[in-house]
C-alpha cells in the first residue's frame, strides 16, 4: 500500500485523516498513484489535478523523501521508499498569501 | 408555524441561520466546509430541503455540495465544468485576447419546477445546467457563442456570470448578467441569447452605449411581474418594463448610484432595495453610515433605512449576491457584509438587527421561507 498525506482541506473533503493508504497496481508513478487516490476518493477529482488535462493544479505541490517532485513527469517512477510504503507521498497546498 | 432559513456563503465557509416566523431569535450553525470559499448556497423552491452549495478554493478548485436534509448533512456532487468545444478567447484587462478558463461557480439557481435541475453561473462567464441533481454539468453554449464573447472582459472580481433569473411564467425565458459583459435573455430555453442592454450608459467603455461591456452587478425581479426588471449596474440603478428590451435610469435621489445588490419586496412589486456604496474605488457606504435605500415607487424616489444599522465608522461592502428577501408577511429583508455581519429586518426594512456579527466576509445570502 502507498501512503499519501493530504492537506487539511482535502482531508475535510474526503472525510479522512492526514494520511491515507491506496493500492497502486503496477508501476508506482505519480499518475498511477493519483488515479488510485481519485478512484478510492472520487470527491478529490479536480482538486489536485485538472479532470480533463490531468495537469497539476498550480498551487498544489508534490513532495516525497525530502524532494520536490511537483515538476516531474507524471509517468516517472516515484522514489523506491514511496513505492515500498516506507515514506509517504505528500500532497501540499503551496504556501501563498499572508 | 412557518420558519425562515438563511443560507450564508462566506470567504471561509457556509453558515445556516434559522428562526421561527417572528424572526427575533436565531440559531447559527456552521461553518460548513470551513476554510473554503462558499460563493453561493441556494435551495430548491420545489424541495426546500434540497440545497446546493458552491465551494471553491484557489488551491483546490471547485467543489459542488448537495444536501437533501436542509443542510444538516452534505455530500460532494459533480464538479466537472467543461466548456462545450474549444471556448476561444475573450478580452483580458489590457484588451488582449485571453483564453476562456474555468475558475469557479459564482451562482447556483435551482429550477422552479424540478429539484434535480439546476443552473450554474461560472467564471470565466458561461452558463451550465445539471439535470441529475448536480452529478453532471453541461454548458448551454449559445450564451458564450452569442457572437460578442470575444469582446467580453472581466470586471475587478473576474469575468463572472453572477445573476440567473428564471421567468416563472415562461419556461423558455431566462435572464443572466455578467461582469463585465452585460445582460442577456433567452426565449428558447437557453439555445440562443439576446443582449438586453439598450438604455445602459457606461462611461468606462469606449462606446458608452455599446451592446456589450457594461458591468451589470445585479438584476432583481418580482415573480408576479417577470417582465419588470431592476438593475444595479456598476454605476446607475435602472429598470426595464419590457423584459430588458429597454432600460431607464431610476437612480433619482440616491446619495450615490454605485452599489452591488438590488432586490424586490416579496409582496410589493414596486418596492425595491439597494445599498449605495460610495464609489467604484471606495467600496464602502457614504459617510461611514450603512443605509439601505428603499423605493416604493419602483425607483427614482428613495428613502434611507438606517434604524438598527451602524451610523458611524462603518466601512464594509455588501457584495452582489448578499441580499435576499423572505416571503413572510411582513416581508423580511436580509443582507450580509464584508465585515461578517448579517442584518435582518422583519418589517420590510423599517428596522434592522444584526442576526450575527462576526462571520468571515459574507459573499452571498439566500433566504428560504419554510412552511
Amino acid at each position: 500500500m502507498i501512503r499519501v498525506t493530504l492537506p487539511q482541506h482535502l482531508q475535510t473533503l474526503a472525510r479522512v485523516g492526514a494520511e491515507v493508504e491506496v493500492d497502486v497496481p503496477g508501476a508506482v508513478t505519480q499518475r498511477a498513484l493519483l488515479d488510485a487516490l481519485e478512484s478510492r476518493y472520487p470527491m478529490l477529482r479536480g482538486t489536485i489535478r485538472d479532470q480533463t488535462t490531468f495537469k497539476r493544479r498550480a498551487f498544489v505541490r508534490f513532495y516525497a523523501c525530502e524532494e520536490d517532485l511537483s515538476h516531474d513527469s507524471p509517468d516517472t517512477p516515484l522514489p523506491d521508499p514511496v513505492a515500498r510504503g516506507v515514506e509517504p507521498f505528500l500532497i501540499i497546498g503551496a504556501l501563498a498569501g499572508g | 408555524m412557518s420558519s425562515v432559513r438563511v443560507l450564508v456563503g462566506t470567504r471561509k465557509g457556509g453558515f445556516v441561520l434559522t428562526s421561527d416566523a417572528t424572526r427575533d431569535r436565531w440559531s447559527v450553525s456552521g461553518p460548513f466546509f470551513g476554510g473554503w470559499e462558499i460563493y453561493h448556497m441556494k435551495g430548491s423552491p420545489v424541495d426546500p430541503n434540497r440545497l446546493y452549495a458552491s465551494q471553491s478554493s484557489g488551491w483546490f478548485g471547485q467543489v459542488i455540495q448537495r444536501s437533501d436534509d436542509g443542510g444538516q448533512t452534505w455530500e460532494p456532487a459533480g464538479n466537472q465544468f467543461a466548456y462545450d468545444g474549444v471556448p476561444g478567447t475573450h478580452q483580458w484587462y489590457d484588451g488582449t485576447p485571453h483564453p476562456w478558463e474555468f475558475k469557479r461557480v459564482w451562482h447556483l439557481e435551482p429550477s422552479l419546477t424540478d429539484p434535480d435541475v439546476i443552473y450554474a453561473g461560472v467564471e470565466d462567464a458561461a452558463l451550465f445546467r445539471s439535470t441529475d441533481g448536480a452529478k453532471t454539468w453541461h454548458e448551454l453554449p449559445g450564451l458564450r457563442e452569442h457572437g460578442s464573447g470575444s469582446k467580453w472582459a472581466p470586471g475587478a472580481g473576474g469575468m463572472c456570470l453572477h445573476t440567473i433569473l428564471i421567468d416563472p411564467t415562461n419556461a423558455n425565458r431566462m435572464y443572466v448578467a455578467i461582469s463585465s459583459a452585460g445582460a442577456f435573455r433567452t426565449d428558447d430555453g437557453g439555445k440562443s441569447w439576446k443582449a438586453i442592454t439598450k438604455g445602459l450608459h457606461s462611461q468606462y467603455i469606449p462606446d458608452p452605449t455599446a451592446e456589450v461591456g457594461h458591468c451589470v452587478h445585479r438584476i432583481g425581479m418580482h415573480r408576479s411581474r417577470p417582465n419588470v426588471l431592476f438593475m444595479q449596474k456598476h454605476w446607475d440603478v435602472l429598470r426595464s418594463d419590457n423584459a430588458g428590451d429597454l432600460w431607464t435610469e431610476v437612480s433619482g435621489n440616491l446619495p450615490t448610484d454605485f452599489g452591488f445588490v438590488i432586490d424586490v419586496h416579496a409582496h410589493e412589486p414596486e418596492t425595491i432595495y439597494v445599498v449605495p456604496i460610495k464609489s467604484d474605488s471606495e467600496h464602502y457606504p457614504p459617510d461611514g453610515k450603512l443605509r439601505v435605500y428603499r423605493s416604493r415607487t419602483g425607483g427614482n424616489e428613495w428613502e434611507p433605512l438606517s434604524k438598527g444599522l451602524p451610523q458611524e465608522n462603518c466601512y464594509v461592502n455588501v457584495l452582489r449576491d448578499a441580499m435576499s428577501v423572505d416571503s413572510l408577511d411582513p416581508c423580511g429583508i436580509y443582507f450580509g457584509t464584508t465585515g461578517g455581519q448579517v442584518y435582518g429586518s422583519a418589517d420590510g426594512g423599517d428596522s434592522w438587527t444584526a442576526i450575527v456579527r462576526d462571520l468571515p466576509a459574507v459573499v452571498s445570502v439566500e433566504v428560504q421561507s419554510l412552511l
